[in-house]
């Protein structure tokens, strides 16, 4: 990259709308599968996770990338897990402070972050070798690229297992009177990695250059 | 310098691990006095939610508490008021470890209308963590008034259902000794098979967490006895 690319160049541009769809983390790159499946029984705490992951990917990115070229090779691993680690403390001590409510929702998911693939396969694969703003954006578009997924997959199962979308009724009471009833396999895991299947599969149909050759 | 010597790669550990202990220690230190209060609120919420003072905003709950609060005090498992400690400031997750002569066991009283209701602290496992709540008694100290639960980590949709208030309402009006006044506590049974006056339904998928509530009613309650019975 030359030092006079515009910040926002077709090319930086690239980086977050990338992961959206084509490149994303979990439809393409089968990365953070493990806590897509455990906060998205409600569509709350997917929102606070996903930020929370984005935040610490685009930050640990940008911290990654202005050590890049001190970094001996031989423990880059470990240092990338101190950032992160230090990071996600940084994000859970915060949430404490000013998010009480949503810190005690996700509870234990949010030191969980720590071994979400994704971030430790951007910092190993993108900001090692780019440049800090570069992997910023790269760290924003992975974070949102899971994020919506997490996103999509709360909202299906808030609104088949619990009959709720942010906790507010949606599913008007007259269907409960004619026999309609919550799927409560809706709320347990298996469900979220059908409903995550569903929506690779529906990607996979929109985009047939994705799909492998055998 | 060869940066991808041994010397290097020490010192650039080092180096490392002390600047990020020193950020987070910064963070943490600053942060605290926010936490704590966090946490100074929510349990004065819990205690109001308690007794069906609901939807406490979270700037008004130390006015409103001491309002309604009328008097808080820690007996021992004789019922005799412990001098000298502080209702709302037991640890409770302490003293549930203790042996149940050495516990303190915090008491606090709302008082409307003229007539008490008392209001006790219960903590206990579920299946994951730490589950807790507050249970008021009516001034008969046998009849439920109202309850809440909460916890650190159960499994969201399921153990986690003991925070709502589906499994919470159907306390209110169960009473905790039976006809003979004997001590029988409020049983957590299966979802559907909790319906006569001792038991509630607990949550189906959620087991563990339902035993773990069980369990702990039993422990807690059964520690107040003699200030029951007084």
């Amino acid at each position: 990259m030359s030092a006079k690319e515009p910040l926002f160049s077709a090319n930086n541009r690239k980086l977050v709308t990338g992961p959206l769809s084509k490149n994303n983390p979990i439809m393409v790159q089968v990365l953070g599968i493990c806590s897509a499946l455990a906060v998205t029984a409600k569509l709350e705490p997917a929102i606070v996770m996903a930020l929370s992951v984005t935040a610490v990917v685009a930050f640990a990115n940008v911290i990654i990338s202005l050590l890049r070229n001190t970094i001996p090779s031989r423990i880059r691993i470990i240092v990338q897990l101190v950032v992160v680690a230090g990071l996600v403390i940084v994000v859970d001590q915060v949430l404490k402070a000013f998010a009480y409510d949503v810190s005690k929702q996700l509870s234990v998911f949010v030191g969980l972050i720590i071994t979400n693939c994704i971030i430790m396969g951007r910092l190993e694969a993108f900001a090692l070798g780019n440049t800090p703003w570069r992997s910023f954006l790269d760290g924003i578009g992975n974070g949102l690229g899971y994020g919506i997924i997490l996103v999509a997959v709360a909202f299906f199962r808030e609104l088949l297992g619990a009959g709720t979308l942010f906790g507010y009724k949606v599913i008007p009471q007259c269907f409960y009177d004619a026999g309609y009833s919550d799927s409560g396999l809706m709320v347990l895991s298996p469900m979220a990695l059908i409903t995550l299947g569903v929506i690779i599969w529906v990607h996979r149909a929109r985009n047939k250059d994705l799909i492998e050759e055998n | 310098m060869n940066k991808q010597g041994n010397t290097y790669t020490f010192l650039y550990a080092a180096i490392l691990v002390v600047v990020v202990a020193a950020v987070l220690s910064f963070v943490a230190l600053s942060l605290k006095p926010m936490q704590t209060k966090n946490i100074k609120i929510e349990k004065m919420q819990n205690i109001l939610a308690s007794v069906k003072i609901n939807d406490v905003e979270a700037n008004e709950a130390e006015k409103i508490y001491n309002k309604l609060i009328t008097k808080t005090f820690v007996v021992n498992v004789k019922g005799e008021v412990v001098e000298g400690v502080n209702a709302f400031d037991v640890d409770l997750s302490k003293e549930v470890k203790k042996k149940v002569d050495k516990r303190n066991l915090p008491v606090f009283i709302y008082t409307k209308d003229g007539v008490n209701k008392y209001i006790i602290p219960v903590r206990g496992k579920g299946l994951w963590g730490p589950i807790w709540g507050f249970i008021s008694l009516n001034d008969d100290k046998n009849t439920v008034y109202g309850a809440i639960f909460d916890h650190q980590g159960e499994t969201p949709g399921l153990g986690a259902e003991i925070a709502n208030e589906a499994f919470q309402k159907p306390f209110s009006g169960k009473q905790i000794h039976n006809e003979s006044g004997k001590f029988v506590s409020i049983e957590v049974h299966k979802a559907g098979k909790g319906t006569d006056i001792h038991s509630v339904d607990g949550i189906s998928g959620g087991t563990m967490t339902s035993k773990g509530v069980d369990a702990m009613l039993k422990d807690c309650l059964s520690s107040y006895e003699a200030f029951l019975k007084k």
